[in-house]
Parts: structure tokens; sequence; C-alpha cells
């Protein structure tokens, strides 16, 4: 086995670090430390948190990558599997393989289109049987059903078995940190008694586990959302798509945070040219139609790639560059209004008299700009962080939709919802990409953007906390 | 008219119930002018917002009754309270900028008043208003009614405020802080205004502030406010001629003026107590210098003491009154000023200059300036104290900022200011940096000059590092562990935030700060207008204590006529940029020659009864 990390893959453990290092420090700092508190003290604050933390592991799941060795004899080099796997695909590796022709519903066992098939010298149109979803049936028509509620009812129950041993395990914790006995403290977490709303949290979990069991038990003998055009289990595809989504969140945010906050914090606090370019600058970017220049930066960069294979050994690689600078690009073209947010804020700031007076201690313009300014406009950063989020992953969505998204090969909410649009007219129409998609993207924008509403509730000083 | 009895108002907090308002009790009869005194979180405001039921929603009546002619409002429905609030009771507030919608003319809001409250309509209604305006001294009353509150001075806005609370003729008028936020010539003309309406209308007022000033020019009768409590209660002459509560004694004491000069004033120490807890003894009993066992064990109540007065003291009970220790002497500073020949010249002002350019158009092209300072020369000797005084907009702080060398990039400068011999308007980066380290500033707003994001020590660190890069890190910390001795900090709040501190204890560490490179100079920007009367006295005998030891000078600007007769050796006084006089303080403010000196001085209002 051979480990390979890709671009991305350092992005997130780079910004996996980062929220470590950061988290780190809060806990350190008593005014950040109760700030983000009161962010996680409000109830759908934290079990948008929930949500979120279970994508996002998921996403780091399907983030550790390898290839698989196929033959190590001695004396030869060792020769690995073109395929690039990640954990994820070695854990889903069963819906993975599991693939069909083309088309079928959810927790079918027939194929959605009818095929020529001969038995026994006859060929006849029929809908076939799937290939790996029923196999294990003998009459499905008639067993399918009990099988479905039996099977899903097994999967709940394991899950439910997973919630209560996660919630025993909170209890123990919370009872031996209080000094209290086990029937107090869980007492306490049923009744809201905490200072966190670990109750909220624990409810979150028990949905998640639920939801997952009963999905999970179901997946390894039907496809559970269907399949989509090329036979792919949807379930599978859609589970690879949260990596994409998040990917794309974070990395354009992490791209638009250094240029938005430093030409910000400078225009704002030198004023006089310096200020006078900048607004130019982002005036002209904000004029020109970003899908315009995404296009025209994706038509670049993939005649780039084609014209060096050589630097993208595998199909991996490269779908991975392409994502890569997709989201580059989104964070060059997304950092306007940051920007112009800071540099109001600045300007502000700039007539404060604690600035002054570092002014008048001769205090040099490197070290107001870092420890007096940068610190009191870090709330604004942060908000704008957690909601820009959500908003680049559905500008993914239109973008795929346009084309000039990620690689066609990469699984992604936007292309699942670009090949679903089509089918939509179809009778009867295909409507679980669409739903499988919708649904997902739809949890993990939401949460986001709850969650960032909490943050921003916390931070923002001029709201009222009774 | 209006009778208070035992109102309680709590105000509901994360931090646990603020009892605000405790057991207030008291009448105001018609045509009479009831001044409530108090510092910053002694229930003063919340008292006014109690009577008006415009409390915040966080807050209730918890007790008591509000009886305005025999009615009590607190039982009253809302819809019944609004036809009081207006018709009957009227209220104007401290900031006259912020009770003005910007986006209506005065005329209309004036007109909407007059309408809801009375059976004008129209034409009637409109020249109503304009009679007000022209009541209330607003100049061109037909003109004016139709501009919007922005093309108004603050003074003019408080006079429309005015005119619209008395449009409806209400019998009782609440003015909250009336004139706070307007300069002292301006003040002498609403407290003025506000004298005759009453005289006209024989209405009541309940008039808020923390001025004591303000009470001897205008009051009748006096409560004293402390910690949520009413402390003493009683006519202007009583309460000016023997102020009974030791607080009473200690804020007019906490007054800087000229009888005080050379002496410490009589700072209250310590601070007034959170109203989250519950009180067993006298609440003062803490800051009390006259405090006995029996004042922190059990509550005093209000003892009269004849007809009109009562205060709330042990040493005034009917039954075994304690002894009220006399205030303890006032100390004569020592040797304040008989060093005044002494210094060489530290700091010359010569012609100083300040323009502001004025951009418009596409390019930003300057298209004229705006004169702040104008010719301004005067010289400051070493450890001497220079009172700047003006009005707002006078000048008097962009003339600071120059010295300090702070406009340079935003306002042209010409003249000359030389420190120590070093001219600092051509000074290069390397020669400046070099007077800094002589000269400091103090600002006025102890919660705007202190990064909220950098611990204490950071902040006393920072012009060292800057200033003294010589200096090592146990140097450094030696030097600020003494420089919180200096202004009397705790040791310990080196790692605290500066959110965690009052408003005295931030300016202190504001001090702290200027003082961390040794300068000579201190540029004082009206270091203590943002504190309370006791707390000011405290920075103020602070930085007194602080010349005598260090023999710093101070450039002290200021609005503040009583600080700078406590504390300046010279006097400069500003009007639009220029200085219209200056000499010795003494001599000065004593016998004033200019028109404006004269107009300045005779409007500031003094804590003490006129004589005769």
């Amino acid at each position: 086995m051979k480990i390979v990390v890709l671009w991305t893959d350092w992005v997130v453990f780079f910004v996996l670090a980062a929220t470590l290092l950061y988290a780190w420090n809060v806990l350190r700092t008593p005014h950040l430390a109760s700030t983000w508190r009161k962010a996680f003290a409000s109830p759908t604050g934290s079990a948008a948190a929930t949500v979120l933390a279970a994508f996002v592991a998921i996403g780091v799941l399907d983030t550790l990558h390898y290839r698989r060795l196929l033959s190590n004899s001695t004396g030869t080099a060792p020769t690995y599997g073109t395929e690039t796997l990640s954990l994820l695909d070695h854990l889903l590796r069963k819906q993975q393989a599991g693939k069909e022709r083309s088309y079928s519903a959810p927790l079918a066992y027939l194929a959605y289109e009818k095929e020529a098939v001969t038995t026994n010298g006859e060929t006849r149109r029929i809908y076939p049987r799937l290939i790996n979803a029923g196999t294990h049936l003998q009459d499905p028509a008639r067993d399918r059903a009990a099988d479905v509620i039996t099977r899903g009812l097994v999967g709940a129950i394991k899950g439910m078995f997973v919630a209560g041993l996660l919630a025993c395990l909170l209890t123990w914790f919370k009872s031996r940190r209080n000094g209290r006995g086990l029937a107090a403290a869980w007492s306490d977490i049923r009744s809201g008694r905490t200072r966190m709303p670990l109750r909220v949290v624990l409810g979150t979990v028990s949905v998640l586990c639920f939801l997952s069991g009963t999905v999970l038990a179901l997946s390894v003998e039907y496809h559970v959302f269907g399949t989509d055009r090329v036979g792919n289990d949807l379930f599978y595809v859609v589970m690879k798509s949260l990596r994409t989504a998040l990917v794309i969140g974070t990395l354009s945010t992490l791209v638009t945070m250094p240029i938005a906050v430093g030409l910000g914090i400078l225009a704002g606090y030198l004023g006089g040219w310096i200020d006078e370019v900048i607004q130019y600058i982002y005036t002209v970017i904000n004029s020109i139609p970003y899908v315009l220049l995404i296009a025209a930066t994706v038509l670049i960069l993939m005649t780039f790639i084609d014209n060096h294979a050589d630097l993208f050994p595998t199909a991996a690689n490269r779908t991975d560059a392409r994502l890569f600078f997709l989201c580059v690009i989104l964070g060059m073209t997304s950092w306007t209004d940051l920007c112009r947010l800071i540099r109001g804020e600045v300007i502000k700031l700039r007539e404060a008299e604690y600035i002054q007076a570092a002014q008048a201690f001769g205090v040099s313009t490197w070290r107001i700009l870092s420890v007096h300014l940068l610190p009191n406009v870090m709330h604004l950063i942060l908000i704008s962080m957690v909601i820009s989020f959500s908003g680049l992953v559905l500008a993914e969505a239109v973008l795929s939709y346009v084309g000039i998204g990620v690689d066609p090969a990469m699984q992604s909410f936007g292309t699942l919802i670009n090949t679903a649009r089509l089918e939509l007219s179809r009778k009867p129409a295909i409507w679980w990409t669409l739903a499988t998609a919708f649904s997902f993207m739809f949890t993990l924008v939401l949460s986001a953007n709850i969650f960032s509403d909490a943050v921003r509730d916390a931070f923002d000083p001029r709201a009222i906390h009774n | 008219m209006l009778k208070l009895d035992q109102l309680r108002t709590e105000i509901y907090s994360s931090q646990g119930t603020v009892v605000a308002v405790d057991g207030v009790t008291l009448d105001i009869q018609p045509g009479e002018t009831f001044a409530l005194v108090g510092e910053s979180g002694s229930g003063k405001s919340v008292t006014a917002l109690s009577i008006t039921r415009l409390l915040p929603d966080n807050a209730r009546v918890a007790a008591g009754s509000v009886l305005l002619d025999g009615t009590n409002l607190v039982d009253l429905a809302e819809r019944d309270m609004r036809r009081y609030r207006g018709r009957h009771i009227a209220m104007i507030f401290q900031e006259p900028a912020t009770s003005l919608n910007p986006v209506l003319t005065i005329g209309r809001q004036i007109i909407e008043v007059v309408e809801t409250h009375t059976e004008l309509r129209g034409a009637a209604a409109r020249s109503k208003a304009i009679d007000w305006l022209r009541r209330v001294g607003i100049p061109e009353p037909e003109r004016r009614i139709d501009t919007y509150s922005f093309q108004m001075s603050g003074g003019q806005k408080q006079r429309v405020m005015i005119a619209m609370a008395l449009a409806t003729e209400p019998e009782f008028l609440i003015a909250d802080e009336p004139t706070t936020a307007l300069d002292v010539t301006v003040q002498k003309q609403i407290l003025d205004l506000l004298l005759s309406l009453q005289r006209e209308r024989g209405m009541s007022i309940l008039l808020i502030t923390h001025d004591l000033g303000v009470v001897a020019q205008v009051a009748d009768r006096v409560g004293i406010m402390y910690a949520g409590e009413l402390v003493e209660l009683g006519t202007k002459d009583e309460f000016f001629s023997r102020p009974m509560h030791p607080y009473a004694n200690g804020l007019l004491g906490a007054l800087p003026d000229v009888e005080k000069r050379g002496h410490t004033l009589e700072a209250i120490p310590g601070r007034a107590p959170t109203l989250t807890q519950a009180f067993h003894g006298c609440r003062f009993a803490p800051r009390c210098h006259a405090a006995t066992e029996r004042c922190r064990a059990e509550a005093p109540a209000l003892y009269a003491q004849g007809a009109t007065h009562a205060v709330r003291c042990f040493g005034f009970a009917p039954t075994r009154p304690i002894a009220i220790a006399a205030v303890p002497e006032r100390v004569a500073g020592a040797g304040a000023h008989n060093r005044r020949e002494a210094g060489e010249v530290l700091l010359r002002a010569d012609k100083l200059r300040v323009r502001f350019p004025i951009r418009s158009g596409l390019m930003q092209r300057i298209t004229g300036y705006v004169d702040a300072v104008h010719e301004v020369s005067f010289e400051l000797r070493q450890g001497q104290t220079l009172a700047l005084v003006g009005e707002s907009g006078s000048g008097k702080t962009t003339t600071g900022k120059a010295i300090l060398q702070l406009l340079r990039s935003s306002a042209v400068v010409e003249g000359s200011a030389t420190l120590k011999g070093l001219e600092l308007m051509t000074a290069n980066a390397r020669q400046l940096l070099g007077a800094r380290r002589q000269m400091q500033i103090i600002f006025q707003d102890p919660f705007g000059s202190l990064n909220p994001r950098m611990r204490v020590g950071e902040i006393l660190e920072e012009g060292i590092l800057s200033l003294l890069p010589e200096v090592t890190a146990v140097g450094r910390a030696q030097r600020i562990g003494a420089l919180l001795d200096k202004v009397g900090l705790p040791r310990n709040c080196l790692t605290r935030y500066p959110h965690e501190f009052s408003g005295g204890q931030r300016q202190r560490i504001a001090i702290a700060r200027a003082l961390a490179v040794d300068p000579q100079l201190i540029i004082c920007d009206e270091p203590t207008s943002a504190l309370d009367v006791s707390v000011q006295a405290q920075i103020l005998n602070l930085l007194k204590g602080l010349q005598q030891e260090l023999g710093v000078a101070y450039l002290f600007i200021t609005h503040n006529i009583g600080v700078v007769e406590y504390l300046a050796d010279h006097v400069a006084v500003m009007q639009g940029g220029r200085i219209v006089e200056a000499g010795l303080s003494a001599e000065l403010l004593s016998s004033p020659r200019h028109a404006y000196t004269q107009t300045l001085l005779a409007a500031v209002p003094r804590a003490r009864l006129k004589a005769g």
C-alpha cells in the first residue's frame, strides 16, 4: 500500500491542524473561550455543530488516500494500482463495487429500463434483475417489503445501541468531572441542567445514529438511494460528494481570507493612494460577471493539465488539481465583500484612541496593523468565514450546472444535480438523484448557516444576551 | 402633585437581579424644581423611567407606587399610560442629537405631538409649533420649522426638544441630564430657558443630574441618590449650607475649585457597590470615613432633620446617634507652588496653524481647507501645568495632537513647536522617536483608549518595547511593577483585560501607559470628563501627586473650569481656533479681560450658594 497525499489533502490536514491550534488558543484566552461557549450554548447552534462534525468526519475519512499494492515480488519495484482509494472507499467498498448497468430506483431489485434478455433461446424485453441488489431474495415481489423492514429495524437498533453507548460514556465523563453520582449526572443531562446543551447534542447524535444505522444496514443488500446513469450507488456517490463540498467551502475561504483581510486593513489604515488602488481593484473585479471569469480560468487550467500530463500521474491527481484550482479561483473572485467590510471597520478603528496612543509611542505601522487592528476585526473575519462557507458550497453546484465546476469524474453535489436535471422530464421521473443530492446538500448548508448564526450572535457585541 | 412611595425597580440581567431603585420616597410640589443627584449607576435615571413607565423590557417596577394627582401610574394600563405621557408628564433627554428623528423636519415632529395631545389640527397646529419655537428662542421660527435636526447646533436641538416636550403643556417635566452634552455657555442658556418657562407656566420639574453646580443654579429641593437609595433630602439652601450625609460631604469635597488649590481633593475611596447583592448595613459604609460597627450591621432609615431635611445616616439617628468624625483635614501639597519659577521652557509652540483639507469631486482633489487652529503660541515650563480651556470645536484637542505629530498624514500643520529645542514639525523619523520618549498623551475616554484585545501587561509594555528597546525583559517587568505602584493598581492586574476594570481604574492604566517611558510632558486630553466626581478627584490627586514626584509637565486640555482652577499654573483660553487670552491661572480666572473669557467664566455653574 502506498500513501498518497493529494493537494487538497494537504489543505484539509492544514485546516484541521490550524483549527486545533486555534481551539487550543481559545481555551487559553478567557474572553475568547467565553464567547465561543456562548456560540455552543445555543441549542440550535450546538445541534448544527454536531451535524457539521459528522459531515466533517466523513470528509476526513475520504481524505486519507492510498494506492493498493498489486505485486511485490522481490527484486522488482513494487507496482501499485492506478486507482487512488480513500479510507472511505475502503469502508464503503461493497457499495462502491456494487455497480449496476444504469438507473435503478431506491431499494429496487429491478432495473429502471427494459432490456432485451435471452432466456431459453427466446429474446424478451423485460426489466432485468439488478446485479448487486436484492440478489438474496428468492421471490423478491413477495419478500422484499418484509426484508427491507427487518433489515432497517435491525440497523436502527444497532444505531440506537451506539447512541446509548455514547450517552453512557458522556454520563460517566460528566459524573467523573463533577464528582457526582452517575444517576445525578444523567438526570442533569436529561433535564437540560448542564452548562452546555448536552441534551440537544445527545438528541442530535441519536437521530444521526438512527438514520445512519438504518441506511448502512440496508445499503449492504440494496441501493438505498438508487443508482445514477452509469449505475453507481448513489449512497456512495453522495458520501464522496461531502468531501468535495467541504473542501470547496474551506479552501476557497482560506484563499479569500488573506487577500480580503490584508488588503482591507491596508486600505483602511493607510488610506491615500493605496486605498484608491485597492478600491479600484475590487470595484473592477466586482463588475466582471464571476461566472465568466471562472469559466475563462478553468479553460486555461484544463489546457494546462492536458499539456502537462506528466505532472499528474493518476486520474485522481488530475481531478484533484482541477478541484484545487477551482477553489483558488473561487477564492480569488469572492474576497471583495469582506475586504470592503474590513476596510470600513478599520477606517472607524483608525480613529480609536488606543490606535492614536500607539502612534504616540512610535509603534511601527506593521505592529499597529497586526497587533492592534487585526485582533479587533477578527470577529468580522470569523463571522464572514462561516457565512461564506455555505455560499461557496452552493456556488459549486451552480458552476457544475453550467459545466465549469469540478471534473465530471469527481463526485460532487453540482455534478449530481447537473446530471439529474434532464432525467426529471422522463416518465416515470428519475427523482432520486436530485432528491438525494438536494437533501444532503440542504442539510450541510442549513447546519452551516445555523451554526454561523450562532457564532455571529456570540461575537456580535450589539446582540442582546439575556 | 407627584409622589413616589417606596418605589422599587428591578432589572433582570444575566448577572442576577439588579435592584436599581430601592425604596425611594419623595414628593414634588407644583411649580417646584426637584433635583435628583447621583453618580452613574445610582439609579436616578431608572427612577425617571419608572415614573414614565419607559423602562427597558428586562426591568419592572417591583413595588411601591407613583402617584400623579392621586392616580397610581404603576397600575395604569399601557393604553391609559400613553395619554399621561406627553399630556401630563413630558421628558427631555441628555443627547439632543439622537432624540430627534433626522429624516423628519422638526416641524413635523412638533406638529405630531401637538396633534396627538390637543384638539389643534393643520394650520392651527403649525402656528402653535411656530409659537413654541419662538418661545424657546429659535430665531426665525417660521423658516426654521421646515429644517432638519442636523442643520441645527446642539443647543438649538435641545431647545427644539424642550419645545416638543412643552408643546402639550404638561404639568410635569422630567429633564434627564438635559445639559450634560452641551458647552457651559449653552448650558446656561438652556437652564435659564427652562427656569423662565417654568415660572411662566407653573409646572414642576424633576431634574436628573450629576452636576452639583447645575443643582445650585436651578433647584429648589435636592435629593441625593447612592446605590439605589435616597440618602439625603432637603431644600437647596439646607443642602449646600449644611450637607449632612458623609457621601454628600464627600461629593462637595471632591469638586475641584480654586479654594482647594494646593490641597489634595477629598476623593471618596473605593467605588460604588454592585446592586445585585443583598445589603445588610449602610450601603455607603465601605467607603465612609466615619463608619462604625453599627453602620455595617444594620441599615439606617431616612431620619428627618427639621421639616424639610432628612438624611439616611446613623450620625443623625434620633436614638443612639453615632459620632461622625470630622472629615480628615485637607493636606497641603508639599511645595506644589514653590517651584513655579524653577523649570526651563520645555515646550514652545509658535504660530501653530492646523488646517484640514476638504476633498471633493471624482479624484478627491483638495478644494479647500478648514482652519482648526490658527496661529497659536504658548510656552510650557518643566514641572508646570498649562491648561488649554475652551468649548467644543475650539481647537484645543487638535492643538494637542498637532504637537504630538499625530496629524502629519491628515492635516496641514504650519508654524513651529519645539520640545527642549528640537523642532517637532520637521523632525525626521529617528528624531521623532526620541521626542516621543519625552511626550505622551492621556485620552478622555478610558473605554476607547485601551485596546480591548490586549492584556494590561501588554498595553504597558508596548511603549517601552517601541521607544526604549535597550531595556531588557527583566528591566521591563521591574518598570511595569513600579508603574503599577505609582498609579495605585494591584500587581496582579497585568494578566487581565481592560474590560475587567472600572472607568477610574482604566484611566489609571492609561496614565501608567503614558508614564512608562518617563516622559517630561504629558498631554492630558480631558482625562476626567468621562468620570464621576468622586473618581475624578482620585485621578486629579494622582496626576498632581505624580507631578510633584516626577516633575512632569502637563498640557491639560479641558472645558472644566473647576479643574483648571484647581490644577493649572497657566491658562490659555481658546475660541474658534485662536488663543483669546492667556496668563497665570490665578490672575486670569479672577480678573478676565477678554469678553469671551468673561462670558465663559460667568456661565460656569458653581456648587455653592450665591452670595447674598
